[in-house]
């Protein structure tokens, strides 16, 4: 048995994940430029989320980035200097607010739609349509409390699942201002 | 003033002072072909699209302007994605406008459609679509800026035919005057920290064996003369890597020559045993550092570097200043002169000497040929180097002619060497030269070639010879792929494998005459001197001079790919020495 190969750019250190929120240019191939970067550069992209923002020029991107194959500086850095790119800001989880969407598509036989049901209210998801013998639901929330969700759903055979991958946001600040400070 | 976009295009480029470009028309960007005809811009018709990009790669190695190339869409846009990418490599300015199909048609498989800005993302500085003939003079206005500026590099601008075609209504456009860039994710920064200054000065005034790592940098931002200030005001040694030849006098005291796999033992063994390595626009290549774990494993790191992704790709600075190398070479000269000048560096004499004493045993070396032996290539060019004006301009292919040009040329003017470092593109030589030539009228410019890598750009000769430019180019033809020869007889067991070019097919000397050049042919010593002469005399016309050279000579000393450099392995003659 062999170590893995080290990339001695790259290095092979680390763990988990990081987010990267990245706001772009709103034009043509942007993201095409993100991708092929961490493409070419060896980086792994875990999820991607696009979407506009308030100011029409600008998208923002937010990137789950697995830090096992890059140290985050050196991703960083390189996304900077894709001219599209207008700055980024790294956000670990403890930091910021993270939510993701889910959608999906469990078998629930009429005998057991009722414990499906239950746990739709236990984590105030929403239903969204029903069949004879399934069920779509949905579930905003963090991300782990969407793995739990579809964790315990599994069991009951899930048909399809979509999730959005997470987006997120800097906590605010919470103290307020020195009220004698300049 | 109402124009069409092909109009616009080429009103754009002169407003960026664009004197010659390089290219050659098709389809797709006919259109812009026509007002080219009323335009105070030269063109250069090569004869094939990688040329032009070579060419105007050779133009700003030359003149440190940005090269500009123009050429079709489809296969003009494939055939320079090549020179795109050694721009890339080697961060060379340049801008290059390719041919497109009509924008209607894009994505519909048309004749010489491709999808060229996909294609050159991943090589390019950035790269433009043009989608409105409204858009022109602002995307070249910023494609010049970005190209030229920061960290230079190529940038690609994709111009669909029917915004420049004037039969086409979606060609008509208002000419408006560039504005400021509106770049909101580009914003160069090229002054370095000023407390991150004096802690790199401190550290130099600290460190006991210093040597200063020098790169292509120096060259980009115009820092030769701002590098020399350092080094004579604190005596430190200068290694000049491949990318900054000319960027420190060959013959200064003070020069320690090119480190790197084929670098010169004392260049390779002075980083190997420094305390202290100040990084002055260098990448820690992989063929400069050699092993990285074993790299100046005693040294702590300086690294100046204009792109803060350089800082820390390879090894980890102890300071880092992202900067101009030319700004913060002259701000750094400024903290050390306020921290006393010369009397404040430490007694180096040790050092010297120890550095005096390498450069005593391992000069560069090789053996003559003797008399039933053909051409030494190592001969060949010191006499080229001995018999040419002292700031001709040389350029190289990629090989083992590119190492030892080199190793034995002096270079004592920035500017003078041209080559492919990074991307090690073969056939670079005699396209570069043109473009070099077309830049400095004023120089005498020798390609020096490989015969691999002549037979992969020669082409070019037509369009020197038919355009005007007598370039000069020395053949070394040792009949083989010469370096990779030498990596199968080295590593390989002496397998060789595909490497076989032939001696005597092509003729050379037959095939330079055709190509509307002087053809001459030299196979022994004696001869060497008087064919450089009578190459030199020649300026209505491009000179080949065949020098055909022994097969087996190989470059020392080597550093082989994944050892360490201390593992350096100098010349057969000098392996009994003691390091």
């Amino acid at each position: 048995m062999s170590a893995a190969p080290t990339n001695p750019v790259l290095g092979a250190e680390g763990g988990g994940t990081t987010t990267l929120v990245v706001r772009v240019e709103n034009k043509a191939g942007v993201l095409a430029r993100v991708a092929g970067l961490f493409a070419r550069r060896g980086f792994n992209i875990e999820s991607l989320a696009v979407a506009p923002t308030d100011d029409e020029r600008f998208s923002r991107l937010t990137i789950v980035v697995g830090v096992d194959a890059a140290p985050m500086e050196q991703v960083v850095k390189q996304l900077d200097k894709l001219v599209n790119v207008v700055d980024i800001q790294e956000l670990n989880s403890a930091a910021s607010v993270e939510r993701e969407l889910m959608m999906v598509t469990v078998r629930a036989d009429p005998a057991i739609r009722g414990q499906i049901l239950d746990l739709v209210r236990v984590f105030q998801a929403t239903v969204l349509n029903v069949g004879y013998d399934e069920i779509m639901v949905s579930l905003t929330g963090s991300p782990s409390r969407v793995d739990d969700f579809e964790d315990l759903l599994r069991p009951y055979g899930i048909v399809e699942v979509q999730r959005t991958g997470k987006v997120a946001l800097p906590k605010l600040v919470k103290s307020a201002p020195d009220p004698l400070a300049p | 003033m109402k124009m069409n976009g092909g109009q616009a295009l080429m009103k754009a480029l002169e407003s960026e002072g664009v004197d010659i470009m390089f290219g050659l028309p098709g389809g797709a960007i006919l259109p812009v072909y026509d007002p080219l005809l009323d335009s105070s811009i030269r063109h250069v018709l090569v004869r094939h699209e990688q040329g032009a990009g070579h060419m105007a790669e050779g133009y700003a190695h030359a003149t440190g302007r940005p090269g500009v190339a123009m050429v079709t869409s489809g296969p003009a846009a494939t055939n320079i994605v090549t020179p795109l990418c050694d721009a890339y490599m080697d961060s060379i300015p340049m801008v290059v406008v390719t041919g497109q199909v009509p924008y209607a048609a894009i994505g519909t498989d048309a004749f010489q459609e491709c999808d060229t800005t996909g294609i050159t993302m991943s090589v390019t500085k950035h790269n433009y679509l043009v989608t409105e003939a409204a858009d022109i003079p602002q995307v070249i206005h910023d494609a010049f800026h970005i190209a030229t500026t920061g960290r230079p590099g190529p940038v690609l601008v994709d111009i669909p035919k029917d915004i420049v075609d004037p039969n086409n209504p979606r060609s008509a456009m208002e000419w408006y005057t560039p504005k400021d860039h509106d770049l909101p994710g580009y914003r160069p920064n090229r002054t370095g920290d000023a407390e991150l200054i004096r802690q790199a000065a401190k550290l130099i005034c600290e460190a006991e064996r210093p040597v200063i790592y020098s790169g292509g940098g120096i060259l980009k931002s115009r820092g030769a003369e701002a590098l020399l200030e350092l080094a004579e005001l604190t005596g430190i040694h200068v290694v000049t890597t491949l990318m900054n030849r000319g960027g420190f006098p060959d013959d200064h005291p003070l020069c320690l020559g090119m480190p790197g796999m084929h670098g010169n033992f004392t260049a390779v063994t002075a980083m190997q045993e420094a305390d202290l390595l100040i990084a002055l626009g260098a990448r820690f290549d992989d063929r400069v550092t050699g092993k990285v774990a074993g790299f100046a494993p005693h040294a702590k790191i300086i690294h100046v570097d204009i792109d803060s992704a350089e800082l820390g790709k390879v090894r980890r600075p102890d300071v880092a200043i992202q900067g101009d190398c030319r700004l913060v070479i002259e701000d750094l000269v400024k903290a050390l002169g306020e921290m006393g000048g010369s009397d404040a560096q430490p007694d180096r004499n040790p050092w010297r000497s120890r550095i005096s004493g390498w450069q005593e045993r391992f000069p560069l070396t090789y053996e003559q040929s003797k008399d039933d032996e053909l051409l030494k290539p190592q001969f060949v060019l010191e006499q080229l180097r001995d018999s040419t004006p002292d700031d001709t301009i040389v350029a190289s292919g990629v090989g083992q002619h590119q190492m030892w040009a080199s190793q034995y040329w002096k270079f004592n003017h920035p500017y003078t060497w041209v080559n492919s470092g990074g991307l090690g593109t073969m056939g670079f030589a005699i396209p570069a030269a043109i473009g070099a030539k077309a830049g400095r009228p004023d120089r005498m410019v020798w390609a020096v070639d490989g015969d691999g890598c002549f037979q992969m750009t020669a082409q070019e000769l037509v369009t020197a010879a038919t355009e005007g430019f007598p370039i000069k180019v020395a053949l070394i033809n040792n009949a083989y792929l010469g370096m990779v020869r030498q990596w199968q007889e080295m590593f390989y067991e002496e397998r060789y494998s595909e490497v076989y070019l032939t001696r005597d097919v092509p003729d050379y000397k037959m095939w330079a005459e055709a190509l509307g050049c002087v053809g001459l042919r030299v196979e022994s010593p004696e001869e060497v001197g008087p064919a450089i002469a009578q190459a030199n005399e020649v300026d209505d016309r491009p000179v080949v001079v065949e020098f055909r050279c022994e097969a087996e000579e190989n470059v020392y000393p080597m550093v082989p790919a994944g050892m360490s450099n201390s593992d350096v392995v100098v010349d057969p003659s000098q392996q009994d020495r003691p390091r």
